[in-house]
Protein backbone atom coordinates (compact mmCIF):
# COMPACT_ATOMS: atom_id res chain seq x y z
CA UNK A 1 0.00 0.00 0.00
CA UNK A 2 2.71 2.78 1.22
CA UNK A 3 4.91 1.72 -1.87
CA UNK A 4 1.99 2.27 -4.22
CA UNK A 5 1.66 5.50 -2.68
CA UNK A 6 5.44 5.88 -2.80
CA UNK A 7 5.83 5.28 -6.48
CA UNK A 8 2.88 7.82 -7.48
CA UNK A 9 4.14 10.29 -5.46
CA UNK A 10 7.56 10.56 -6.50
CA UNK A 11 6.51 10.01 -10.29
CA UNK A 12 4.16 13.14 -9.77
CA UNK A 13 7.46 14.88 -7.83
CA UNK A 14 9.63 13.69 -10.59
CA UNK A 15 7.49 14.99 -13.46
CA UNK A 16 7.26 18.06 -11.67
CA UNK A 17 10.58 18.91 -11.08
CA UNK A 18 11.67 18.68 -14.59
CA UNK A 19 8.75 20.79 -15.66
CA UNK A 20 10.28 23.60 -13.92
CA UNK A 21 13.93 23.24 -15.07
CA UNK A 22 12.81 22.20 -18.31
CA UNK A 23 9.63 24.53 -19.78
CA UNK A 24 10.96 27.66 -21.32
CA UNK A 25 8.39 30.04 -20.45
CA UNK A 26 8.05 30.81 -16.72
CA UNK A 27 4.00 30.51 -16.32
CA UNK A 28 4.59 26.78 -17.04
CA UNK A 29 7.98 26.25 -14.71
CA UNK A 30 5.19 27.95 -11.96
CA UNK A 31 2.47 25.78 -12.70
CA UNK A 32 5.26 22.60 -12.60
CA UNK A 33 6.16 23.50 -9.16
CA UNK A 34 2.25 23.29 -7.92
CA UNK A 35 2.72 19.72 -9.23
CA UNK A 36 5.89 19.20 -7.11
CA UNK A 37 4.87 20.52 -4.22
CA UNK A 38 1.43 18.50 -4.59
CA UNK A 39 3.83 15.29 -5.01
CA UNK A 40 5.37 16.41 -2.29
CA UNK A 41 2.27 16.40 0.21
CA UNK A 42 1.25 13.14 -0.93
CA UNK A 43 4.68 11.95 0.23
CA UNK A 44 3.98 13.88 3.85
CA UNK A 45 0.75 12.05 4.09
CA UNK A 46 2.78 8.68 3.13
CA UNK A 47 4.53 9.42 5.86
CA UNK A 48 1.71 10.26 8.66
CA UNK A 49 2.38 13.63 8.90
CA UNK A 50 -0.92 14.79 7.69
CA UNK A 51 -0.77 19.02 9.38
CA UNK A 52 2.65 19.36 7.53
CA UNK A 53 0.51 18.00 3.77
CA UNK A 54 -2.33 20.37 4.60
CA UNK A 55 0.23 23.36 5.21
CA UNK A 56 2.25 22.07 2.01
CA UNK A 57 -0.84 22.64 -0.03
CA UNK A 58 -2.05 25.83 1.63
CA UNK A 59 0.93 27.70 1.85
CA UNK A 60 3.28 26.69 -0.91
CA UNK A 61 0.76 25.96 -3.65
CA UNK A 62 -2.16 28.86 -2.41
CA UNK A 63 0.42 31.46 -1.43
CA UNK A 64 3.52 31.23 -2.83
CA UNK A 65 3.29 29.72 -6.21
CA UNK A 66 0.47 32.55 -6.61
CA UNK A 67 3.26 35.30 -5.57
CA UNK A 68 5.20 33.89 -8.31
CA UNK A 69 2.72 33.91 -10.95
CA UNK A 70 1.80 37.42 -9.78
CA UNK A 71 4.96 38.77 -10.12
CA UNK A 72 5.88 37.24 -13.26
CA UNK A 73 2.58 38.67 -14.78
CA UNK A 74 3.26 42.21 -12.95
CA UNK A 75 6.83 41.98 -15.02
CA UNK A 76 5.86 41.06 -18.28
CA UNK A 77 7.97 38.21 -18.36
CA UNK A 78 6.20 35.54 -19.57
CA UNK A 79 7.14 35.39 -22.78
CA UNK A 80 9.58 32.38 -23.81
CA UNK A 81 12.97 32.50 -22.38
CA UNK A 82 15.55 31.66 -24.94
CA UNK A 83 16.84 28.64 -23.34
CA UNK A 84 19.59 28.00 -26.00
CA UNK A 85 21.70 31.02 -25.41
CA UNK A 86 24.73 30.32 -23.39
CA UNK A 87 26.35 33.19 -21.80
CA UNK A 88 29.47 31.90 -20.26
CA UNK A 89 31.04 29.03 -22.79
CA UNK A 90 30.91 25.57 -20.86
CA UNK A 91 28.46 26.43 -17.77
CA UNK A 92 26.00 23.99 -18.62
CA UNK A 93 28.00 21.44 -19.36
CA UNK A 94 30.09 21.90 -16.54
CA UNK A 95 26.38 22.50 -14.21
CA UNK A 96 25.36 18.81 -15.60
CA UNK A 97 28.56 17.22 -14.57
CA UNK A 98 28.45 18.66 -11.21
CA UNK A 99 25.01 17.70 -10.47
CA UNK A 100 25.42 14.57 -11.64
CA UNK A 101 28.39 13.98 -9.14
CA UNK A 102 26.43 15.58 -6.01
CA UNK A 103 23.50 13.29 -7.02
CA UNK A 104 25.69 10.06 -6.91
CA UNK A 105 27.58 10.94 -3.93
CA UNK A 106 24.23 11.75 -2.01
CA UNK A 107 22.84 8.48 -2.99
CA UNK A 108 25.53 7.06 -2.28
CA UNK A 109 25.56 8.12 1.22
CA UNK A 110 21.95 7.40 1.36
CA UNK A 111 22.76 3.50 0.24
CA UNK A 112 25.87 2.99 1.63
CA UNK A 113 25.31 4.51 5.12
CA UNK A 114 22.96 4.05 7.84
CA UNK A 115 21.08 6.04 9.90
CA UNK A 116 22.95 6.27 12.76
CA UNK A 117 20.59 9.35 15.49
CA UNK A 118 19.47 7.72 18.36
CA UNK A 119 15.66 7.13 18.87
CA UNK A 120 13.68 9.66 20.10
CA UNK A 121 13.08 9.88 24.27
CA UNK A 122 10.87 13.05 24.50
CA UNK A 123 9.30 13.80 21.18
CA UNK A 124 8.06 10.53 20.54
CA UNK A 125 5.31 10.02 17.75
CA UNK A 126 2.41 8.65 19.63
CA UNK A 127 0.51 6.12 17.34
CA UNK A 128 -3.04 6.97 19.09
CA UNK A 129 -3.11 10.86 19.29
CA UNK A 130 -3.43 12.62 16.35
CA UNK A 131 -0.44 14.47 14.70
CA UNK A 132 -1.89 18.19 14.83
CA UNK A 133 -2.62 17.92 18.64
CA UNK A 134 1.39 16.44 19.66
CA UNK A 135 2.97 18.84 16.73
CA UNK A 136 0.94 21.79 18.78
CA UNK A 137 1.72 20.61 21.92
CA UNK A 138 5.58 20.49 21.15
CA UNK A 139 5.50 24.02 19.11
CA UNK A 140 4.16 25.73 22.11
CA UNK A 141 5.95 24.06 24.92
CA UNK A 142 9.60 23.40 23.43
CA UNK A 143 9.28 25.20 20.61
CA UNK A 144 7.81 28.61 21.60
CA UNK A 145 10.87 30.90 22.05
CA UNK A 146 11.42 29.84 18.04
CA UNK A 147 8.43 30.19 17.16
CA UNK A 148 7.98 33.64 18.76
CA UNK A 149 11.06 34.69 16.91
CA UNK A 150 9.55 33.28 13.59
CA UNK A 151 6.39 36.21 14.24
CA UNK A 152 9.06 38.54 14.27
CA UNK A 153 10.76 37.29 11.39
CA UNK A 154 7.83 37.63 9.22
CA UNK A 155 7.03 40.62 10.43
CA UNK A 156 10.69 41.91 8.91
CA UNK A 157 9.84 40.37 5.85
CA UNK A 158 7.09 42.18 5.66
CA UNK A 159 8.53 45.91 5.81
CA UNK A 160 11.76 44.87 4.07
CA UNK A 161 9.20 44.12 0.87
CA UNK A 162 6.89 46.99 1.47
CA UNK A 163 10.45 48.96 1.18
CA UNK A 164 11.82 47.15 -1.67
CA UNK A 165 8.93 47.39 -3.92
CA UNK A 166 7.74 50.86 -3.09
CA UNK A 167 7.82 53.32 -5.59
CA UNK A 168 10.76 55.57 -5.57
CA UNK A 169 12.22 58.88 -7.05
CA UNK A 170 16.02 57.91 -7.10
CA UNK A 171 17.14 55.19 -9.77
CA UNK A 172 17.69 52.10 -7.67
CA UNK A 173 19.95 50.47 -10.37
CA UNK A 174 22.38 52.01 -12.79
CA UNK A 175 19.81 53.08 -15.94
CA UNK A 176 17.59 55.51 -16.13
CA UNK A 177 14.18 54.32 -15.87
CA UNK A 178 11.89 54.46 -18.85
CA UNK A 179 9.02 55.54 -16.29
CA UNK A 180 10.77 58.19 -14.29
CA UNK A 181 11.92 61.64 -15.79
CA UNK A 182 15.43 62.93 -14.92
CA UNK A 183 15.02 66.00 -12.37
CA UNK A 184 15.08 68.75 -14.47
CA UNK A 185 12.09 67.60 -16.72
CA UNK A 186 10.06 66.87 -13.75
CA UNK A 187 7.03 69.35 -13.54
CA UNK A 188 6.96 72.11 -10.81
CA UNK A 189 5.35 71.15 -7.42
CA UNK A 190 1.92 72.21 -7.45
CA UNK A 191 1.85 75.54 -5.42
CA UNK A 192 0.20 75.17 -2.24
CA UNK A 193 -3.53 76.15 -1.93
CA UNK A 194 -3.15 78.94 0.80
CA UNK A 195 -5.36 81.69 -0.52
CA UNK A 196 -8.92 80.19 -0.49
CA UNK A 197 -8.31 78.54 2.87
CA UNK A 198 -6.87 81.80 4.83
CA UNK A 199 -9.67 84.17 3.07
CA UNK B 1 -3.25 5.37 11.73
CA UNK B 2 -0.59 3.25 10.57
CA UNK B 3 -0.55 2.06 7.36
CA UNK B 4 0.64 -1.53 6.61
CA UNK B 5 4.11 -2.74 6.00
CA UNK B 6 6.05 0.54 6.06
CA UNK B 7 8.98 0.74 4.20
CA UNK B 8 11.74 2.67 5.65
CA UNK B 9 13.21 5.81 4.87
CA UNK B 10 15.56 4.81 2.19
CA UNK B 11 13.53 5.63 -0.96
CA UNK B 12 12.27 8.82 0.39
CA UNK B 13 15.66 9.84 1.01
CA UNK B 14 17.10 9.09 -2.33
CA UNK B 15 13.60 10.85 -4.03
CA UNK B 16 15.17 14.06 -1.93
CA UNK B 17 18.39 13.84 -3.41
CA UNK B 18 17.04 13.76 -7.00
CA UNK B 19 14.58 16.79 -6.04
CA UNK B 20 17.64 18.88 -4.33
CA UNK B 21 20.12 17.80 -7.52
CA UNK B 22 17.39 18.63 -10.08
CA UNK B 23 16.73 22.00 -8.40
CA UNK B 24 20.37 22.69 -8.10
CA UNK B 25 21.03 21.80 -11.66
CA UNK B 26 18.15 24.27 -12.49
CA UNK B 27 19.60 27.17 -10.53
CA UNK B 28 23.17 26.77 -12.69
CA UNK B 29 21.30 26.09 -15.67
CA UNK B 30 18.21 28.69 -16.10
CA UNK B 31 19.19 32.47 -16.38
CA UNK B 32 15.90 33.73 -15.63
CA UNK B 33 15.55 35.07 -12.24
CA UNK B 34 12.31 33.67 -11.31
CA UNK B 35 13.13 30.23 -12.47
CA UNK B 36 16.29 30.21 -10.50
CA UNK B 37 14.09 30.99 -7.30
CA UNK B 38 11.59 28.59 -8.06
CA UNK B 39 14.30 26.06 -8.32
CA UNK B 40 15.58 27.11 -5.20
CA UNK B 41 11.80 26.17 -3.56
CA UNK B 42 12.71 22.61 -5.37
CA UNK B 43 15.82 22.51 -3.50
CA UNK B 44 13.62 23.70 0.11
CA UNK B 45 11.21 21.23 -0.75
CA UNK B 46 13.83 18.23 -1.34
CA UNK B 47 15.11 18.55 2.30
CA UNK B 48 12.00 18.99 3.69
CA UNK B 49 11.00 15.47 2.78
CA UNK B 50 14.28 13.75 4.31
CA UNK B 51 13.12 15.77 7.30
CA UNK B 52 9.83 13.85 7.89
CA UNK B 53 11.13 10.66 6.66
CA UNK B 54 14.13 10.78 9.07
CA UNK B 55 11.25 12.00 11.36
CA UNK B 56 9.52 8.59 10.72
CA UNK B 57 12.57 6.42 10.77
CA UNK B 58 13.53 7.97 14.08
CA UNK B 59 10.31 8.01 15.67
CA UNK B 60 10.82 11.84 16.34
CA UNK B 61 8.37 14.97 16.05
CA UNK B 62 11.40 17.17 15.89
CA UNK B 63 11.82 16.47 12.34
CA UNK B 64 8.64 17.43 11.51
CA UNK B 65 8.92 21.33 13.35
CA UNK B 66 11.90 21.69 11.65
CA UNK B 67 9.83 21.48 8.35
CA UNK B 68 7.36 23.78 10.20
CA UNK B 69 9.97 26.78 10.58
CA UNK B 70 11.77 25.89 7.14
CA UNK B 71 7.91 26.72 5.49
CA UNK B 72 8.04 29.74 7.76
CA UNK B 73 11.77 30.75 6.77
CA UNK B 74 10.86 29.76 2.99
CA UNK B 75 7.50 31.64 2.88
CA UNK B 76 9.85 35.24 4.24
CA UNK B 77 12.48 34.46 1.66
CA UNK B 78 9.75 34.39 -1.14
CA UNK B 79 8.08 37.67 -0.26
CA UNK B 80 11.75 39.85 0.30
CA UNK B 81 13.44 38.00 -3.04
CA UNK B 82 10.34 38.96 -4.83
CA UNK B 83 10.49 42.65 -3.72
CA UNK B 84 14.00 42.27 -4.79
CA UNK B 85 13.57 40.64 -8.24
CA UNK B 86 10.11 43.31 -8.60
CA UNK B 87 12.70 46.41 -7.85
CA UNK B 88 15.74 45.54 -10.32
CA UNK B 89 13.70 43.65 -13.04
CA UNK B 90 10.60 46.91 -13.12
CA UNK B 91 12.25 48.99 -15.48
CA UNK B 92 13.56 46.18 -17.74
CA UNK B 93 12.60 44.39 -20.55
CA UNK B 94 12.36 40.65 -19.38
CA UNK B 95 14.32 38.88 -16.14
CA UNK B 96 17.74 37.59 -17.26
CA UNK B 97 20.28 37.16 -14.41
CA UNK B 98 23.02 38.27 -16.92
CA UNK B 99 21.71 41.57 -17.43
CA UNK B 100 22.53 42.54 -14.13
CA UNK B 101 26.15 43.15 -14.89
CA UNK B 102 26.82 47.03 -13.36
CA UNK B 103 29.59 45.15 -10.60
CA UNK B 104 31.86 44.46 -14.14
CA UNK B 105 34.40 46.78 -14.70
Amino acid sequence: MEQAVFIVGALICLLGASGVVGFRNPVHSALSLVVTLFGVAVLFIALEAEFLAAVQIIVYAGAIVVLFLFVIMLLGVDQTDDIGLEPLKGQRPAAIVAGALLVIGLVAIVVLGAVTGERSANAKVEPLVPNVEQLARSLFTDYLFAFEITSVLLVIAVVGAVSLARHRREAFVDELPHDELPPEARPEPEPAPSDEVTA
Amino acid sequence: MMLAASMGSEPYLILGAILFTMGAVGLLVRRNALVMFMCVELMLNAVNLSFVALSRELDDLGGQIAVFFVLVVAAAEVVVGLGIIVSIFRRRQGATADDLSMLKG
